[in-house]
């Protein structure tokens, strides 16, 4: 059950409330510390040759040139790595008929996409050993590419992995309703296809890693830039042939990680297992090619939908037929199948729909492997589903919002379960929907879209409702095999000062994890904020955990906290009672005081009590409970996921004779249910809103029919940068779940799931005067002056 | 390795942040290497090495230089100053403050290249409206924030923008 967390006027209620996060300062002040900053004694740098080819059989490599270099100490290849390494297969037993084939950290026989590691070679410097990389002389012999994804299946295509039998890693289809009938019955059927472009994260920094194996304690402490620090422990830990126990991973600054930073990378395994080997600190960042063409891709789908209404406005069916290539291997361990599997689990989710059909094909190919990348899946959903509701709008001469209002699940249904089989414990799609229109001035919006029409002026208002999985239990992985903790802890000490040590599960990359930590803590026992100190991302200290993924960390982590800080004030008040010659019941902890619960009179400052705890224990009972910590755990049981909700709304203008868009406006009202930190919350929005215009404008991973990836730098790979952007607007709505105290569902990828769609519905709204439009992200200046008519088709060449 | 051009050492003194300092460094050094590597200051980041993202941005004689494409030895006889000496001596005191206030960083990968390139922008403009903000750092690249809470930030550092909605931006 939620607590009660009216009292915001309460002294220490800080769950609510705007604060500025604790590690905000030193980041300003230039005095983080991300993995390249760590410095250790005997450090060797590791550059890795990469795969020139996207298919191609090894037949020898000759390290003498690359040896004979001054500082160059040592080449590794495939084989030699793969006598401390094995190999892994990434698959998940829920996912039925999953098949991947087993990857090494080097490639051995095969490289298999642009950018997969080769050989390594180790020199005093990054410098050093990228000259010995460059004369490493690799015996390549070219084999046929599979690089479209559309005829990865074909009969005549080759197998990449000959004992997998085909090119399929993973198909699923669902079905609810008969979907038949509604078509055969429909007023009104509409059809599209979509295709989300290829993209990645392009993290600021670049994934990095700082092995160091020690042999004579035979511990390997990996610093490593990562969201799950336990899962890179147990995995490193199997494929090195380590004890758990004997791998520490410790994450200091991160910088970006969007779920870049949440995988198992072949170049990272292999960093460790030459620590492993050469017994010192091995150390390797990529660089920004390195990033492109081995971090991973995601989101390169097609999608054929179709939509069936009835005469009322009442959407009766949807039918979904995707197919995604996710590259030679699926990734290790979350799997590269998730993505098409959340497009079947997310397509139509915002609707009340009886009848629901999707099936998706994840194939493999010679690209960059592809895997789970923020917001997984809802991107793709959100726009196919809301570029469908809008052409069934137009097929019906209805305004969208009114097509929406007729179909959006009602906020009086709840708990529900949607044909896609998902189940929503409470969403406010309506409440969101009415709060959106309000704050955005809908219709006078529409009013000056038809006056600029008559002056040559193209705007478009595109409206994206949307769900967002947060919070996952052990369904979304752990129920597959994978040793992925769904489960997060918290510690949370007082020491004898009376301060506050927080130690947690969850990670921070920026997001405010600390911060939001350090608030719920700091509430939950009754201190001020800045007596709260929170240790993250240490394998060794901090509770099993998950990390931070699937915007899981305020609403698990969160509530872990939120209940270990409660059992610490429970233990305190004891001691304090026994001291005082009182009861817990008739004591309170307020400001880092104890205080009497009726008069609010001070009893004894923490200081005090934390200094006979700690120095005069023998002036307490001696049968007293004096715990100045506790630990607590939290974990979602009952519904497999808490869904979240949301709308957005953009306001573009198009330029018709140039078909430049230019993004005027956005917004979004999200109900990620209680909001701790508001403008954490809105930030996370905001930034994840401009990742998704970033993926519908701009990005796109661009390779060739031989499998090159041409545009793997900063320069031609485009980014969104500060002067395209559009200022943002901001709503909540707060349905709290219910599971737990703390009531915080996921806000972490709201942003990017409605985005894409509410930009695309905007430009196809702003040239509907001319009749076309654009279904093909990134929607480039081509790509729209295409729909209009003006220039041939891009991708029909 | 000697047959390598590029491998040549050169002598090279700057001073950084105020302090005198001289290494033989590589011919081929670069600037955001040598800061980082050779000098310890490790709060300039190294973010693309062609000179896109702006992360490694720092201050040459008083202009705002990309680390990436300078060389060290280019450098010898510069003033430089970084995140760091820029942070001790407090020049960037109210932007840093509006930076925290307004939550303009979340990783703070890009902040140290945000900072000072925001700071060129106050110091020539000190009034700059919000399209001149973006316009000017629109060669720092930040994945985290949308950019947004950093135009605000930088509005507050000048002055410009208003009190009732500097800490949350415009938000319902």
């Amino acid at each position: 059950m939620t607590i009660d967390l009216n009292q915001v006027d309460r002294p220490n209620s800080y769950i609510g409330k705007t604060v500025p996060r604790p590690n905000a300062r030193k980041l300003v002040e230039g005095r983080g510390q991300y993995v390249d900053d760590v410095h250790l004694p005997r450090t060797v740098h590791v550059a890795y040759l990469r795969s020139p080819y996207a298919h191609a059989r090894i037949k020898g490599i000759n390290t003498d040139a690359a040896m004979a270099i001054p500082g160059v100490l040592r080449v590794f290849t495939g084989h030699d790595l793969k006598e401390v390494c094995t190999p892994w297969v990434a698959t998940l037993d829920h996912l039925k008929g999953m098949k991947s084939a087993p990857q090494h950290a080097l490639a051995v026989e095969r490289a298999m996409w642009v950018g997969e590691p080769v050989a390594a070679v180790v020199a005093e410097s990054r410098a050093v050993a990228e000259d010995g990389a460059a004369v490493l002389e690799v015996d390549f012999e070219p084999l046929p590419v599979v690089a479209d994804m559309e005829t990865a299946l074909d009969p005549d295509t080759p197998v990449l992995h000959e004992e997998l039998g085909d090119n399929l890693t993973f198909t699923r289809t669902h079905e609810a309703g008969d979907v038949a009938d509604a078509f055969a019955s429909a007023a009104h059927v509409v059809e599209e296809t979509f295709h989300t472009g290829r993209h990645t994260g392009v993290c600021l920094e670049p994934r990095s890693i700082l092995a160091d194996y020690n042999r004579s304690e035979n511990q390997l402490t990996v610093y490593s830039a990562t969201q799950a620090p336990h899962m890179i422990q147990s995995s490193f830990a199997k494929h090195l042939d380590l004890p758990e126990g004997k791998v520490r991973v410790i994450c200091g600054d991160v910088g970006g990680s969007y779920g870049i930073k949440v995988h198992i990378y072949p170049d990272e395994m292999a960093t460790a297992a030459i620590s492993r080997i050469m017994g010192r600190p091995v150390k390797f960042i990529a660089d920004r090619l390195e990033s492109f063409t081995s971090d991973i891709h995601a989101r390169d789908h097609r999608v054929t939908a179709r939509m069936a209404v009835d005469s009322n406005g009442k959407i009766t069916a949807l039918e979904i037929d995707d197919l995604t290539g996710i590259g030679p291997y699926s990734v290790y361990p979350r799997t590269s199948a998730v993505e098409g599997n959340q497009v079947v689990n997310l397509c139509g989710g915002p609707y009340d729909l009886a009848n629901y059909k999707a099936t998706t094909k994840v194939v493999m190919q010679n690209k960059a492997p592809m895997c789970q990348y923020r917001a997984v899946g809802h991107p793709i959903a959100c726009a196919v589903t809301e570029g469908m509701v809008d052409l069934a709008a137009e097929a019906l001469d209805l305004d969208p919002v009114e097509l929406r209002r007729r179909n959006l699940v009602p906020d009086d249904a709840y708990p529900y379960t949607a044909a896609s089989g998902m189940k929503f414990e409470g969403l406010s799609h309506h409440a969101s929907l009415d709060k959106l229109l309000e704050t955005m001035g809908y219709d006078e919006l529409r009013r000056e879209q038809g006056d600029l029409r008559g002056k040559g002026v193209y705007r478009g208002i595109g409206i994206a409702s949307f769900i967002e999985l947060t919070n996952p239990s052990p369904f979304m992985y752990g129920i597959g095999g994978a040793r992925i903790s769904a489960q997060d802890g918290a510690t949370v000490r007082m020491d004898p000062d009376g301060s506050l040590v927080v130690l947690s599960g969850v990670t921070e990359q920026g997001q405010g994890t600390e911060g939001m930590l350090a608030q719920v803590v700091a509430e939950s026992v009754g201190v001020r904020i800045d007596t709260v100190k929170v240790i993250t991302g240490d394998t060794q200290t901090t509770p099993y955990g998950g990390g931070t993924w699937a915007s899981r960390g305020a609403g698990i982590g969160g509530a872990a906290a939120f209940r270990a800080g409660r059992a610490l004030r429970d233990n305190i008040l004891q001691v304090a009672a026994a001291m005082l010659q009182s009861t817990p019941d008739e004591l309170d902890i307020i400001d880092g005081a104890v205080k009497d619960r009726t008069t609010g009179e001070e009893r004894m400052p923490l200081a005090e009590l934390g200094r006979i705890v700690y120095f005069r224990g023998d002036t307490l009972p001696k049968d007293l409970d004096r715990e100045m910590v506790a630990t607590r755990h939290y974990i979602t049981s009952d519904y497999p996921f808490a869904f979240t909700n949301g709308i957005q709304a953009s306001l573009v203008e198009v330029d018709v004779e140039t078909g430049f868009v230019k993004l005027l406006k956005h917004w979004c009202v999200e109900d990620c249910g209680r909001v701790i930190n508001p403008q954490l919350v809105d930030e996370q929005i905001r930034g994840g809103i401009v990742q998704g215009l970033g993926g519908a404008l701009f990005e796109e991973c661009v390779y060739s029919e031989e499998g090159q990836l041409e545009n793997a730098n900063m320069a031609d790979y485009l980014v969104p940068m500060a002067s395209e952007m559009p200022d943002m607007v901001i709503g909540h709505v707060e349905t709290p779940t219910q599971e737990s105290e703390l009531g915080a569902k996921g806000a972490g990828e709201a942003g990017t799931a409605g985005a894409p769609g509410a930009v695309m519905n905007a430009i196809n709204d702003a040239i509907r005067p001319f009749g076309g439009r654009v279904t093909r992200m990134p929607f480039t200046p081509e790509r729209i002056l295409a729909a209009l008519g003006k220039v041939p088709d891009p991708d029909s060449r | 390795m000697s047959e390598n051009n590029f491998a040549y050492e050169v002598d090279v003194t700057v001073t950084v942040n105020g302090e005198r300092v001289s290494r033989r460094v590589d011919a081929r050094r670069h600037l955001v290497d040598f800061l980082r590597l050779d000098v310890g200051l490790t709060g300039t980041h190294t973010g693309c090495e062609h000179g896109v993202c702006g992360a490694c941005t720092v201050q040459v004689n008083g202009d705002v230089v990309r680390g990436c494409l300078m060389l060290a030895a280019q450098a010898d006889g510069a003033e430089i100053w970084t995140i760091e000496g820029l942070s001790d001596n407090g020049s960037l005191g109210a932007l840093q403050k509006a930076f925290v206030e307004r939550n303009a960083l979340q990783c703070g990968f890009c902040t140290p290249g945000m900072l000072i390139t925001a700071a060129d922008l106050l110091a020539r403009e000190n009034q700059p409206s919000r399209e001149e903000i973006r316009e000017h750092i629109s060669g720092n690249y930040c994945r985290c924030t949308g950019y947004e809470a950093i135009v605000d930030a930088v509005e507050m550092a000048a002055g410009t923008r208003s009190g009732a909605s500097q800490a949350g931006g415009d938000s319902e």
